[in-house]
């Protein structure tokens, strides 16, 4: 810099300052969303689970009291449950089903992009759309059970969605349907960045193609897998409106899950804080599946990456 | 094809059984995808005689739009029965405010994360993103009670606000990746021009923000519009979006249940982003690549 | 084991035509470069010959076997790419043996091939390392390490060291002569560098537009070149070429514009007819300082530029009206706008047709 004046710490500072400003201004309102909408309102929540709220706040303290309530709660064990079975089978359902779409896709068919449309679709679609659409199909005395027995086979059966062992997996064949197309895509984005020399040394080294989508394609994009993975994940502990629509819950309460339980005790139920408890169970189980991933992708210091 | 003995020239094409199998499963796929898009149509172009019989995925045999005109007009979602247009309407007043509020406020605050030092912008997008992966009824609650306080809650006004504040962390994201990637030497160039904050906003980055735009409006039209629950706790019951209305209508009727009304207004919910993807196409794919792929 | 015959190749995408009537013989342990500029087809061929894309019309055969219709990994051929193309996934013990080991090769067999390749290509300590982990020049050596462990008779190179930076490639390009040395494969080589083709070559195939224009050994190429092309092409600094016509019922003097050059001991492959437009080439290094001895022709210049290289110097001057450069000694204390003597002896020059521009 040039000759210093008086002052030079001060007016250098100013300068910097008033270069910010504006930028700093313009993060203004992020700043606030973030600290009021997310974390004040998730504070605020956590709070309330420690009160005896019912249909309004009240800001006393009962301990954990609502949280063994909830532990004794049916419907929410139930819900957690549901929540569990769908999870696993809905992510794996996706990923497999995202990955075959994939590779076969890759292999230079004929009808690719109509096929790609065809399979990405449903993601366009409201949950409620989706819920509405599979109830319909899966109706027992008119959708596809009687389709199939018209078929010449009198005996089959698909009324799972009515029976309430069976009611979960319709929502995971709905869910799969709906989100398949988004794994199939970025899949695909994962595969099409393969250099098109690697598939020519594969080819004089006598690879089978299976062998090398097993082997060597699937390391390659296994941060993308995780994503994805992750990703379907995030969903499953938001689902509300595909079981609101498809099932509303039941038969009885066969089909609850921990965001309708949730909803139902804070609004209509007026319990806010067995609600709000159950809230915070949700919300310390999507931070605990989190973290580990968000410490492997961002926290850790990266070794020899290219 | 001549049996040559002697290979020379190209080589004979084989039709494979592992090609039969790749297309056999692409159609079987397909069909599974295509089925309960099929039904929804077919359904609701048929009578509620013809229903009855049980022949879900065949064509209608006398087909009608009479149940898309009750749906529209005189179907009952809830107390009255003024069909789901009314939805339709509530949503496209939603969703335009909002669309433009988020992407404005997202590449703005992109923008401001990107180019300039900004201390603490980089914990700010940290927390914006976590808070992208927790589920809405962890915040749901005190943002109701907030609303109300303030008078937001039941309005327009207040869901617009609410799609806002959710669709933050996503429109960060795909600015301030987006901005990242553009060379740094414009902005330079522009600040020693003796352009400001504002300025090089206007002149510089917003003409260049054209694909990224398209990318953010794509997504948030669909995703907006796709709402449930959003729109359930914070419209008002006068501003229920299209797809609570369709709610109402399938799953709370008393009597008897007319499944080609249904399957109607399910159409006629599903119309609008579905052909927002058929139209933008390739734009919804790099859509979900930009946001699903991150930082 | 390790011949290579090309016949009647004809090769082209859609109405494209890339390649059309090729042929060409390798003989077994022969180190040939396929040498030419981007798009001349020299990759094209390379890859038909691998069997990694169609061909429209002709055969190819290895090892006295029409593999035509043959999948690449049954053609006995190992290929390294430009860009490696390594499993990356994998350490470089992995990436050797991955091949065998999906073909069931017994595994002491797999651990024998290893270890004799690594131990040709300096690989041990790299062993455990993933391809993100080694340079570009020992990734290259890795890539070579693969195609040998398949024990195959033919080896492919495409274009392997254009990735690399100018110091690794000539360390690289040494390796590959001493593997040759040492394996003596019939090794069949992609470049544009002539550096490259120079050295390693037993025999280099100038191609341009799909056609071969001169095989020859290096030797032939540079002091002999077939056509304009090829004469052009080789050499840096570049032939020095001069318009002129044969005069003389054997050719007997080249008159250019200003002067006349003796023709008389340059060994014309057939008599010329008189008056046939020519273009006279001259290689920097073939032109001396000083005044002309007996049967040279002789000229003098002004020096315009003076580029010293270190090893030699690079003088510019005009002769005929076009630019001439010369290959000077690298302690040569000639200055920018010096008249220099220069003088060159015709019999090592290269006479072309104007119009053909086919070697006379």
């Amino acid at each position: 810099m040039t000759s210093a004046p008086a002052n030079p710490a001060p007016s250098r500072l100013r300068a910097r300052l008033r270069a910010q400003l504006p930028a700093a201004l313009a993060l203004a309102p992020a700043a606030i969303i973030v600290l009021v909408a997310y974390v004040g309102a998730m504070v605020w929540t956590v709070r309330l689970s420690f009160t005896s709220s019912k249909m309004l706040p009240v800001f006393d303290n009962v301990g954990f009291a609502q949280y063994q309530r909830l532990f004794n709660t049916e419907r929410f064990i139930f819900s957690a449950w549901h929540i569990l079975i769908f999870g696993v089978l809905f992510i794996a359902g996706c990923l497999v089903l995202g990955f075959l779409l994939a590779v076969f896709i890759d292999q230079r068919v004929r009808f690719e992009g109509l096929l790609r449309t065809i399979f990405l679709y449903p993601f366009a679609m409201s949950f409620i759309v989706t819920g509405l659409v599979w109830q319909w199909f899966l109706n027992p005395e008119l959708g596809l059970q009687k389709v199939v027995r018209d078929l010449g086979f009198p005996n089959f059966s698909f009324d799972w969605i009515v029976d309430q062992n069976l009611v979960v997996y319709t929502l995971v064949i709905a869910g799969v349907w709906q989100s398949s197309g988004l794994v199939m895509a970025i899949m695909l984005a994962g595969l099409r960045g393969i250099d098109s020399e690697l598939w020519k040394a594969t080819r004089i080294d006598a690879i089978p193609t299976w062998r090398v989508y097993v082997s060597i394609v699937l390391p390659m994009i296994a941060p993308m897998v995780v994503t994805a993975a992750v990703l379907l994940a995030v969903a499953v502990a938001k689902l509300y409106d595909l079981v609101v629509a498809m099932t509303k819950g039941g038969p009885g309460l066969s089909s609850e899950v921990p965001a309708k339980f949730i909803m139902d005790n804070l609004f209509e139920r007026s319990n806010v804080g067995l609600g709000t408890a159950a809230a915070t169970v949700l919300l310390v189980t999507v931070i605990a599946i989190l973290s580990p991933w968000i410490y492997a992708e961002h926290l850790r210091p990266k070794r020899g990456r290219r | 094809m001549s049996l040559a003995l002697t290979p020379a020239g190209p080589k004979p094409q084989h039709f494979s059984v592992a090609r039969l199998g790749v297309y056999a499963f692409l159609a079987i796929s397909a069909a599974f995808f295509l089925i309960p898009l099929w039904v929804m149509m077919m359904t609701s172009f048929k009578t509620m005689d013809e229903i009855r019989l049980g022949h879900i995925l065949s064509l209608p045999a006398n087909p009608t739009l009479a149940a898309w005109f009750k749906a529209w007009s005189s179907a009952c979602t809830g107390l009255a029965c003024n069909g789901i247009s009314v939805g339709f309407w509530n949503s496209v007043r939603i969703l335009v405010p909002s669309v433009i509020v988020s992407i404005f406020v997202g590449a703005l605050t992109g923008y401001a994360m990107s180019f300039w030092r900004v201390r603490g912008a980089n914990a700010l997008f940290a927390v914006l993103l976590v808070g992208a992966f927790i589920p809405y009824q962890v915040f749901l609650y005190p943002l109701v009670r907030i609303f109300s306080m303030i008078g937001l809650y039941s309005s327009i006004s207040g869901i617009v606000v609410i799609h806002v504040i959710f669709g933050l962390p996503l429109m960060t994201l795909l600015f301030r990746n987006y901005y990242s990637s553009l060379p740094v030497e414009l902005f330079n160039a522009a600040r020693v021009d003796g352009a400001g904050f504002v300025g090089i906003f206007r002149h510089v980055i917003l003409p260049m923000s054209t694909p990224i735009i398209i990318v953010a409006a794509i997504l948030q039209v669909t995703g907006i519009w796709n709402d449930f629950i959003l729109g359930l706790t914070f419209a008002g019951r006068t501003n229920q979006p299209m797809t609570v209305l369709l709610n109402n209508i399938v799953n709370s009727t008393q009597g008897e249940v007319e499944y080609n009304v249904n399957m109607a207004a399910t159409v006629l919910t599903a119309l609008v982003p579905l052909t927002v993807y058929l139209v933008s196409g390739r734009w919804f794919v790099r859509g979900i690549a930009a946001g699903a792929v991150k930082g | 084991m390790g011949a290579v015959s090309v016949r009647d190749l004809a090769i082209g995408f859609g109405d494209v035509s890339v390649i059309n009537n090729l042929s060409l013989e390798i003989t077994e342990g022969e180190f040939i470069v396929l040498l030419g500029p981007s798009g001349c087809g020299k990759s094209t061929l390379l890859n038909a010959i691998a069997g990694l894309i169609d061909i429209k019309q002709g055969q190819v055969w290895i090892d006295s076997k029409n593999v035509t219709w043959a999948e690449p990994k049954d053609r006995g051929i190992g290929m390294v790419f430009q860009s490696y193309s390594l499993y990356p996934r994998m350490s470089v013990e992995q990436n050797l043996s991955f091949g065998l080991r999906i073909a069931g090769t017994p595994k002491d067999e797999i651990a024998a091939r290893v270890a004799k390749a690594s131990k040709l290509l300096q690989l041990d300590p790299l062993l455990k390392r993933k391809p993100s982990e080694l340079s570009g020049g020992q990734r290259q050596r890795v890539a070579i390490g693969r195609a040998l462990v398949r024990n195959v008779g033919v080896f492919l190179f495409d274009e392997p060291l254009s990735n690399l930076d100018a110091k690794l490639r000539n360390e690289l390009r040494v390796e590959i002569k001493k593997l040759h040395q040492d394996i003596g494969n019939t090794m069949i080589y992609v470049t544009h560098d002539q550096i490259e083709a120079l050295t390693l070559a037993d025999r280099i195939a100038v191609m341009k537009s799909g056609v071969i224009q001169q095989l020859a050994s290096p030797h032939d190429i540079y002091h002999f070149p077939a056509n304009l092309f090829v004469a052009g092409f080789i050499g840096s600094p570049g032939m020095n070429f001069i318009s002129g016509a044969l005069r003389g019922s054997q050719g007997v003097a080249c008159d250019y514009d200003g002067g006349s050059v003796d023709m008389s001991r340059y060994p014309f492959a057939r008599p010329p007819a008189e008056g046939t437009r020519v273009t006279l080439g001259v290689r920097p290094e073939h032109i001396d300082l000083g005044d002309a001895p007996a049967g040279a022709h002789g000229a003098r210049g002004i020096v315009s530029i003076v580029e010293p290289m270190g090893a030699e110097t690079i003088l510019w001057t005009t002769f005929a009206g076009k630019s001439m450069t010369i290959r000077a000694d690298g302690d040569s204390t000639v200055k920018v706008g010096d008249e220099i003597a220069f003088w060159f002896d015709a019999a090592r020059a290269s006479v072309f047709d104007a119009t053909s521009g086919e070697r006379l």
